[in-house]
């Protein structure tokens, strides 16, 4: 496991001309083009008046400084050179030439070694959502499979506690240094993934995001799973980029549908529409990756924990499942407020269903 | 015209209690002069020139020497038109136009017009109950106001149009009597224009938790999107109170009376509704400002603060709600003085679900996890740990429109007031009177449960959906639920119950978005 002179002097150039790249990121077409000219000709494109300054830095590189720095922060560095890169990644023109893997190594080659499954979508996601990715993620980490996302808000952060609920393992792609937790909201679920999976990215330890970082990292979320599931992605979501990436690498895209009402479902149904395919739950993803001879999901705890039910209770959860979720739509016209309050408080307890905004009830995934 | 010093009582009012304050008023020879002195302020100061017009124009004569008018004690910061017949009767004492016999036994409190009417002001009911703590026989008080003095006993009121009226009561004339108050006022039946339960449709979950509420005297949060009923539902809360008692309505009045918020009837007949906008400053909530005066929660003492948009308000304004809650008193500070105010109020607080309103209705909720989660840090904080019972307002379908009314506010009350009655009961011999005011120590002593019971609540602490003082809520409201059902024991589901009505904490382990 290292990272030879010449690719940390490249990783070390896309995190100094970062600024730059945010300049003509998106003006123009094939920014896969971009990221993959050798390092004179990227200076020389982005470079502007700059570019003799950038030129001397880049003569004077000290890669013994960066790996002291990752050593430093407890990261990592695979480069392109390394037979420790992970395989998939070269099939991108643009491969980033060091990952940086902030947690164990090891584990982090374990991560490689599982399938791997990309969960992605909206950050202003709906409860549905949130339940979709984490139950998604639950089930497939339970399964055995590898959950690759993005940490960011909404979808792609359920999607990693999901995977971590289910003891499974889980990698985040960062658009900044795999040790700087980004959005600072999720500093607590940076650090989780850290200790059980691994934050990953292709800029040095400390560097922080730019905006042309969140479509590149998605390259590398498309690029690292064999299928890319997306959960609520409104009409021009960055989660349908990598959807667009996926399918570019011939990997496997495929959707979770939602209400055809719900502005944040356009993207995801559209989806559907061009040919991604339609996945209502973790044994359709498997079924996706595996064929019919899929192997069986364990059964998800709930069910289990549900099954013990006393008949009352158990009803009352498959009404709740069937879409009665408020307190006075269970009750009915007979208005027996009271039974329903203690049946979900029992269910609430025993972790079935819980309580969202509005207070409608939903089933725990 | 003999020259003597006259000495007349009158009241400030400091805050809601009244303080004694003796007008002295000095003629002498010299250049004609008219001057106040003794820490008045510009209401008062301004009286100069309405007692000087007021006295010519009752043909009385304004002596063309040289006035002094002291309000003593002169530490006492004098605010107010409150002392202009005061201050008037005692030019006239001075200059011999009206007997000074009687001065020694009443007390005069009124403002005055340039015509010589005594106009009503604040505060009278508040002055009479000065009179009687001075031992006086009685107070001189404007007609209109005399009503709300007549509620004090043992202080005689003369209730005169004029300051001719108030010449002729201190002359030893008749005492013209107050109108008659209106009987009892207090009456064990809602007054019919009143807003009742049985205008309300569908609802059932919130009318369940209004009567939790109001038999427990449990603050209640109500969540749900704009439109779906949270104003109406909360104004209905007053009428399932239990009636005041003469004390209550006394001090409800007095509190009113100082706020110039007057009552027909002389006496408060019902639990006062307080709504303040959310762009309400701390001090208009609380009390404040020069001098201080009583804000919302003082004026919804023994009633009902109902706060809509809850995450709206200012972080200082519903700080400074804490003491209120905690004490049920407000002590606001000025300078040397603090001053008291009384504040015992129910809080019922109505929010959105979420910033944009929709979140868990029938339209698209358009609020990412940022927003949610901002909005739940709002709600949060030290105001909440004091609300016992969340629950959901949702819009009723149109089939609930064309149903017979579930309850009548009648109904509920009636059983109210025998939950209230058992907490009374188990409560004698303690300051509180309610369950929602059992705190941690109380609750042990006075809340038995069962094993059974107790080990459902510590499964919900276990898993981590439930603080310390969550657990006290909990218990708070079961115990209101068992006596509702008129049960000494609490079982199994007057717990679930309460954790179903619980109010969330602001990162409630089962949520996604706080991981």
């Amino acid at each position: 496991m290292s990272a030879c002179d010449a690719c940390l002097r490249r990783s070390w150039l896309i995190a100094r001309l970062a600024s730059h790249i945010d300049l003509v990121w998106g003006a123009r077409r094939g920014n896969a083009s971009l990221l993959s000219l050798p390092d004179e000709e990227l200076i020389a494109a982005l470079g502007g008046a700059q570019r003799g300054v950038l030129s001397g830095e880049h003569e004077r590189f000290d890669p013994a400084a960066l790996r002291r720095r990752c050593a430093s922060r407890g990261v990592a560095a695979f480069c392109r050179c390394d037979p420790a890169y992970p395989a998939p990644l070269a099939d991108l023109v643009d491969a980033p030439a060091v990952l940086y893997v902030h947690g164990e190594p090891a584990r982090f080659a374990r991560t490689l070694g599982a399938d791997r499954v990309a969960i992605v979508g909206a950050r202003r996601a709906s409860e549905y959502g949130l339940q979709q990715a984490r139950g998604f993620a639950r089930g497939l980490a339970a399964a055995g499979l590898t959950v690759v996302s993005g940490m960011a808000l909404g979808v792609d952060s359920a999607a990693h506690v999901g995977a971590l609920e289910a003891d499974g393992l889980t990698v985040a792609v960062l658009a900044c240094g795999p040790d700087v937790a980004y959005p600072a909201s999720k500093r607590r679920l940076h650090a989780r993934i850290a200790a059980s999976g691994a934050a990953i990215a292709e800029l040095p330890p400390g560097t922080p995001p730019r905006r042309w970082c969140f479509p590149a990292r998605n390259r590398i979320i498309a690029a690292l799973a064999q299928a890319t599931v997306v959960v609520e992605a409104g009409e021009r979501s960055g989660s349908l980029i990598t959807a667009g990436q996926a399918a570019d690498l011939g990997r496997e895209v495929a959707a979770v549908p939602g209400l055809v009402t719900a502005p944040m479902a356009a993207g995801t149904n559209a989806l559907i529409v061009d040919g991604a395919q339609l996945v209502r739950g973790p044994q359709d993803v498997l079924e996706l990756l595996f064929g019919a001879a899929a192997l069986e999901l364990p059964p998800a705890q709930p069910d289990r924990r549900a099954a013990a039910l006393e008949p009352d209770l158990r009803a009352l959860l498959d009404r709740v499942a069937s879409g009665a979720d408020t307190v006075t739509a269970l009750a009915g016209s007979g208005g027996a407020v009271d039974a329903v309050l203690a049946g979900l408080a029992q269910l609430e307890l025993r972790g079935l269903v819980r309580r969202g905004p509005g207070g409608r009830y939903t089933p725990t995934a | 015209m003999p020259d003597v010093l006259a000495r007349v009582v009158t009241f400030a009012i400091d805050g809601i209690d009244p303080r004694p304050v003796w007008v002295e008023v000095d003629i002498r020879p010299g250049l004609p002069a008219f001057r106040i002195v003794g820490l008045a302020d510009a209401a008062v100061r301004e009286a100069r020139e309405r007692v000087h017009s007021a006295i010519l124009n009752s043909d009385f004569d304004f002596p063309a020497r040289r006035i002094t008018a002291n309000l003593a004690p002169a530490h006492l910061r004098k605010v107010g038109p409150g002392f202009d017949a005061a201050i008037a009767v005692g030019l006239l004492a001075a200059s011999g136009q009206c007997s000074a016999d009687a001065l020694g036994r009443w007390a005069v409190f009124g403002e005055l017009s340039l015509s010589g009417e005594l106009r009503p002001c604040r505060g009278v009911l508040a002055a009479a109950e000065g009179a009687r703590r001075a031992g006086l026989a009685g107070l001189v008080a404007p007609r209109e106001s005399a009503g709300e003095a007549a509620l004090v006993e043992d202080v005689a009121v003369a209730a005169v149009d004029d300051l001719r009226g108030v010449a002729a009561v201190l002359d030893g004339g008749d005492v013209p009597p107050p109108p008659p108050s209106a009987p009892a006022p207090i009456a064990a039946v809602l007054a019919p224009d009143a807003p009742d339960l049985a205008d309300v449709r569908g609802h059932e979950l919130p009318l369940r938790a209004l009567e939790i509420a109001a038999a427990g005297g449990h603050n209640l949060l109500l969540e749900g999107p704009p439109g779906s009923g949270k104003t109406m539902l909360a104004r209905r809360l007053p009428g399932l109170l239990p009636p005041l008692t003469r004390d209550e309505a006394l001090e409800v009045t007095r509190i009113h009376s100082v706020a110039g918020l007057g009552h027909r009837a002389g006496l408060a007949g019902e639990r006062p509704f307080r709504a303040p906008h959310h762009t309400v400053s701390p001090a208009g909530l609380v009390g404040g400002g020069r001098p201080p005066a009583p804000g919302e929660a003082s004026l919804a003492h023994h009633g009902v603060l109902f706060l809509d948009e809850l995450s709206e308000f200012s972080r200082p304004t519903l700080e400074a709600l804490r003491q209120p809650i905690e004490d049920g008193e407000i002590v606001v500070v000025r300078g040397q003085q603090a001053t008291r105010f009384p504040s015992r109020f129910m809080l019922v607080a109505a929010t959105n679900p979420c910033p944009c309103g929709y979140a868990g209705s029938d339209r698209p909720c358009r609020c990412g996890e940022l927003e949610l989660s901002r909005h739940r840090r709002r709600l949060s904080g030290p105001l909440l740990d004091r609300v016992d019972l969340l629950v959901t307002v949702a819009r009723p379908g149109a089939a609930a429109l064309g149903q017979a009314p579930l309850t009548s506010s009648a109904a509920v009350r009636e059983r109210v007031l025998a939950a209230r009655e058992r907490q009374q009961a188990r409560l004698a011999g303690t300051p509180i009177h309610t369950n929602a005011q059992l705190d941690a120590r109380l609750l042990r002593r006075h809340v038995r449960v069962d094993p059974a019971v107790r080990r459902t609540l510590a499964q919900a602490y276990d898993r981590g959906g439930l603080s310390a003082r969550g657990h006290d809520r909990v218990l708070r409201v079961a115990r209101t639920l068992a006596d509702l059902a008129g049960r000494d024991e609490i079982e199994l589901d007057d717990v679930l119950q309460a954790l179903a009505l619980r109010t969330r904490e602001a990162t409630d382990p089962a949520d996604v978005t706080a991981a």
